[in-house]
C-alpha cells in the first residue's frame, strides 16, 4: 500500500471506527479520498471494525457506489430509467458509448472519462439526464451531451 | 432602490442552466451599475418553467422564464422600464394556473425564499407545528397523527399513526426515527425538491416524530445520487443545531433529539426499508423476514420509526392546523394531499400537490398538457418501476391507493411517466424484469433468479420464438415472483410486466 493509500485509510478509519453501523461512511470517505476503495485496504478495515475480511468486501461488492480501481478525471453517469427511456435514454446510452468508444464501467484510454449507468438522477421532469461528476445536466440528447464532453476536453470524436 | 430578485438553486433549476443565468444576470447587473439582491431560493416545482426568475415589484413576484443567459439583457432592460413587458414574462407567480390550481400542504413555502434562512422559515409558520408539539404529551402527538388519516407517502401507505403507536408502546433503550430519503423509483422527485428547497420541514417533522415516541436520535438515508441534497441538508442540519432546534435543548424545552445525514451508495433496494436499516448498520442491504416489524425491532434491534420524506413533513401541517384540517382533504381511506410528479414524455413536467380523488387524466392532460414530443400518448407508468403501465382506458382511474391497488396497478410514492406512441412496451417489459436483476439484494431465490429467467424469457418472446409458450412461461414465473418474494422489489416487478402483457397485447405478437 502506497503512504497517501495507507493515509487516507487511517484517518478514514479513525472518523469512523466507532461510529455505529459506520462502515458505509468510512468506505465513503475512502472513496472520496481516493476515488476508489483499494483491495489492500480491507484487512485495515476490518480489524478496525471488528468484521471478517469477507464481511467487508461483501459490502463493497454490494453497493453499485464503491470502486475497487481508479475512476478517471470526470465519471459520466447516464441515466437508463424509464423516465428518461421515454425521451430517449437509449439512443443517448448508445452514442455515448460509440462517442467514447467504451461500455459502462469502462474508461476511456485517455483515462479522462469513467462512463457509468445510473437508476434515476430524480431530474425526471426534464428527461434525459446525466450526471458528469457532482452536477447534474436535464434535456441531454447526442449534441448536448457532446458540448458536455467537449466542454472538459474529452472524449475525441470517433 | 435595491431590485429582489429569486432564483432557484436546486437539481432540476441548476440543470437546465440556472446557475450560468444567475452569473451573467450578475455581471449585467454590475455593468448597468443596478442594485440588485439576488435570492437562491428553491424551485416552485414547476419545472418546466425553470430557469423561472422571480422579480418583486410592489410586494407581488413576478415571474420570468423559462430563462437562457441570451435573454438576460433584454429582461434587464424590461426591469428598468416595464417589465410586463418582456415576451418571457409570466405575470404574478402565484397566478401561474399550474400552481394556482394545486392545493399545496406540504409544498406551500418551496419557492418562497432562501431554503437555508431559518428567519424566512419561521416567517413561513415554520416550526409551529413543533411548538405545538412540544406542548403536548407523546401519547397526543401520536393520537393527533392517528386521527389526520395520514398514510406513509414513500409507497406502502401504512398508517403512519399506528406505526408511531407501536414505537410509542415498546419499550426500548434507545429508539430511533429514519427517514427514508431513498427516492430511488423513476419519475419521483418530490423528497429532492422538499429536501433542496424545504428542509427544516423535513427536520421538524422528524423532531415531532422523536419527541412523538420518546426518540432522541434521528438518521435520514440520503442516497448518493442526489449531491444538491446532501449539501443543503447537511447546512441545514448545522444551523438547525446552532439555533438549538437540535440537540439536548430543543427550544429550551430540556428534551433532546439530533440528526445524522447518512448517504447511500447506489442500491435501489435500500428504499426497502428493512434493507435500509442494514445499511444504516454498515452492512449489505439486505432485506429482513417480517415479523418483527421495525417498529418493534428496527435500527440495531430498537423500536424504529422509518417514514419517507413526505410522511414526516406532512406531520408538521398536522400538529400546526391540527388533524381534521388534514384529514377533510382526500377521498376514502386517502387522506390528505399527494404530490404527484409528472414525468417522461410530458411537456409541462413538475410537481403537483393535489387532495386525494383527481383523475390521471385531469393530471397528465390539465397540467401536464399531453406529450413533450407532441405525439399521441400511450402508456403511462404510475408508482416507479414496480408500477403498471396503464393503456387510455383506465386513465381516468382517481388517484387514490384502493382504487389504484384494485385494477392491479399502485400510486407508491406518486410518480407519473408518460411515453408517446413510439414505446415499444416488449422492451419496457424486458426492462422491469432487467432492473430487477440488478438490483435484487439476492436474499430469496424468486427474485434473484426468478428475474434473470425472465429477461431470458422475455429475449424468446421479443425474437418471436414460441411466443404462445413463452408468454405462458413468463405468466407463470410471474406468479412465482409475486407469491414468492420477501419484499416488493421481486413480488411488485410482475406488475409492469403483467400490466404490458395484458393491456399491449401487441406488442408480444
Amino acid at each position: 500500500m502506497d503512504e497517501r493509500v495507507a493515509r487516507a485509510v487511517e484517518e478514514s478509519i479513525q472518523q469512523y471506527h466507532d461510529v455505529p453501523g459506520g462502515l458505509l461512511p468510512l468506505l465513503h470517505a475512502v472513496q472520496d479520498a481516493l476515488g476508489f476503495v483499494p483491495a489492500d485496504a480491507v484487512p485495515g478495515i476490518a480489524r478496525a471494525l471488528h468484521l471478517s475480511r469477507a464481511e467487508v468486501h461483501g459490502v463493497i461488492s454490494f453497493y453499485h457506489n464503491f470502486r475497487g480501481k481508479p475512476a478517471a478525471r470526470h465519471v459520466l453517469q447516464i441515466c437508463r430509467a424509464e423516465s428518461c427511456q421515454a425521451m430517449g435514454a437509449r439512443a443517448l446510452e448508445a452514442h455515448a458509448r460509440m462517442r467514447l468508444g467504451i461500455d459502462y464501467g469502462g474508461t476511456t484510454a485517455d483515462g479522462a472519462i469513467t462512463l457509468e449507468p445510473v437508476y434515476c438522477l430524480g431530474n425526471c421532469a426534464c428527461s434525459p439526464s446525466v450526471r458528469l461528476d457532482d452536477e447534474v445536466h436535464a434535456r441531454v440528447d447526442a449534441a448536448r451531451l457532446d458540448e458536455l464532453l467537449a466542454d472538459i476536453g474529452a472524449g475525441a470524436a470517433p | 432602490m435595491t431590485a429582489r430578485l429569486f432564483l432557484p438553486r436546486d437539481t432540476t433549476a441548476v440543470a437546465l442552466g440556472a446557475d450560468r443565468v444567475a452569473r451573467v444576470l450578475a455581471q449585467e447587473a454590475q455593468r448597468r451599475g443596478l442594485s440588485m439582491d439576488l435570492v437562491r431560493n428553491g424551485s416552485r416545482g414547476l419545472f418546466w418553467l425553470e430557469p423561472l426568475l422571480e422579480v418583486e415589484q410592489d410586494g407581488v413576484r413576478i415571474a420570468f422564464g423559462p430563462l437562457d443567459v441570451a435573454a438576460v439583457p433584454s429582461l434587464c432592460d424590461a426591469l428598468a422600464t416595464n417589465p410586463l413587458e418582456h415576451p418571457l414574462c409570466l405575470g404574478p407567480v402565484e397566478d401561474i394556473p399550474y400552481l394556482k390550481a394545486q392545493q399545496r400542504l406540504t409544498f406551500a413555502r418551496v419557492g418562497r425564499g432562501d431554503p437555508l434562512c431559518l428567519d424566512t422559515y419561521r416567517a413561513l409558520n415554520g416550526f409551529a407545528g413543533l411548538q405545538r408539539a412540544l406542548r403536548l404529551d407523546s401519547q397526543s402527538i401520536v393520537t393527533a397523527v392517528i386521527a389526520s388519516g395520514l398514510r406513509g407517502r414513500g409507497g406502502a401507505a401504512f398508517p403512519a399513526g399506528i406505526k408511531w403507536q407501536t414505537v410509542l408502546d415498546t419499550p426500548g433503550a434507545q429508539k430511533y426515527v429514519v427517514c427514508n430519503a431513498d427516492e430511488g423509483d423513476s419519475g419521483t422527485f418530490a423528497d429532492r425538491l422538499l429536501m433542496e428547497a424545504d428542509p427544516y420541514q423535513l427536520l421538524e417533522g422528524m423532531i415531532i416524530a422523536g419527541l412523538a415516541v420518546g426518540s432522541t436520535k434521528g438518521y435520514v438515508y440520503l442516497r448518493s445520487e442526489y449531491p444538491r441534497a446532501r449539501e443543503i441538508l447537511t447546512e441545514a442540519i448545522a444551523n438547525a443545531r446552532v439555533q438549538e432546534y437540535l440537540g439536548n435543548n430543543i427550544c429550551g424545552s430540556g428534551k433532546a433529539f439530533d440528526v445524522e445525514l447518512r448517504m447511500g451508495a447506489g442500491a435501489y433496494i435500500c428504499g426497502e426499508e428493512t434493507s435500509m436499516l442494514d445499511s444504516l448498520e454498515g452492512k449489505r442491504g439486505m432485506v429482513r423476514a417480517k415479523p418483527p416489524v421495525p417498529a418493534i425491532a428496527g435500527l440495531f434491534g430498537q423500536p424504529t420509526v422509518v417514514n419517507n420524506v413526505l410522511t414526516l413533513a406532512a406531520v408538521t401541517t398536522v400538529l400546526e392546523k391540527g388533524s381534521e384540517f388534514y384529514r377533510d382533504f382526500g377521498v376514502g381511506r386517502s387522506r390528505g394531499t399527494l404530490a404527484v410528479q409528472l414525468a417522461g414524455n410530458i411537456r409541462r413536467g413538475g410537481l403537483v400537490e393535489l387532495a386525494y380523488g383527481a383523475s390521471l387524466r385531469q393530471l397528465v392532460d390539465e397540467f401536464g398538457g399531453g406529450t413533450y414530443s407532441g405525439r399521441a400518448m400511450r402508456a403511462i407508468q404510475v408508482g416507479g418501476p414496480l408500477g403498471a403501465y396503464l393503456p387510455e382506458s383506465h386513465w381516468d382511474i382517481p388517484l387514490d391507493y384502493e382504487a389504484f391497488a384494485g385494477i392491479g396497478a399502485m400510486l407508491g410514492h406518486g410518480g407519473v411517466v408518460v411515453f408517446d406512441d413510439t414505446v415499444d412496451m416488449a422492451a419496457q417489459a424486458r426492462f422491469a424484469l432487467e432492473f430487477c436483476a440488478i438490483e435484487s439484494c439476492g436474499k430469496c431465490t424468486p427474485c434473484r433468479l426468478g428475474s434473470v429467467r425472465g429477461v431470458e424469457v422475455m429475449d424468446r418472446i421479443i425474437a418471436r420464438e414460441s411466443p404462445a409458450r413463452n408468454i405462458a412461461l413468463l405468466q407463470d414465473l410471474c406468479d412465482t415472483l409475486e407469491a414468492g418474494s420477501l419484499c416488493a422489489l421481486g413480488g411488485m416487478t410482475p406488475q409492469p410486466v403483467r400490466s404490458a402483457l395484458a393491456w399491449f397485447p401487441e406488442d408480444f405478437s
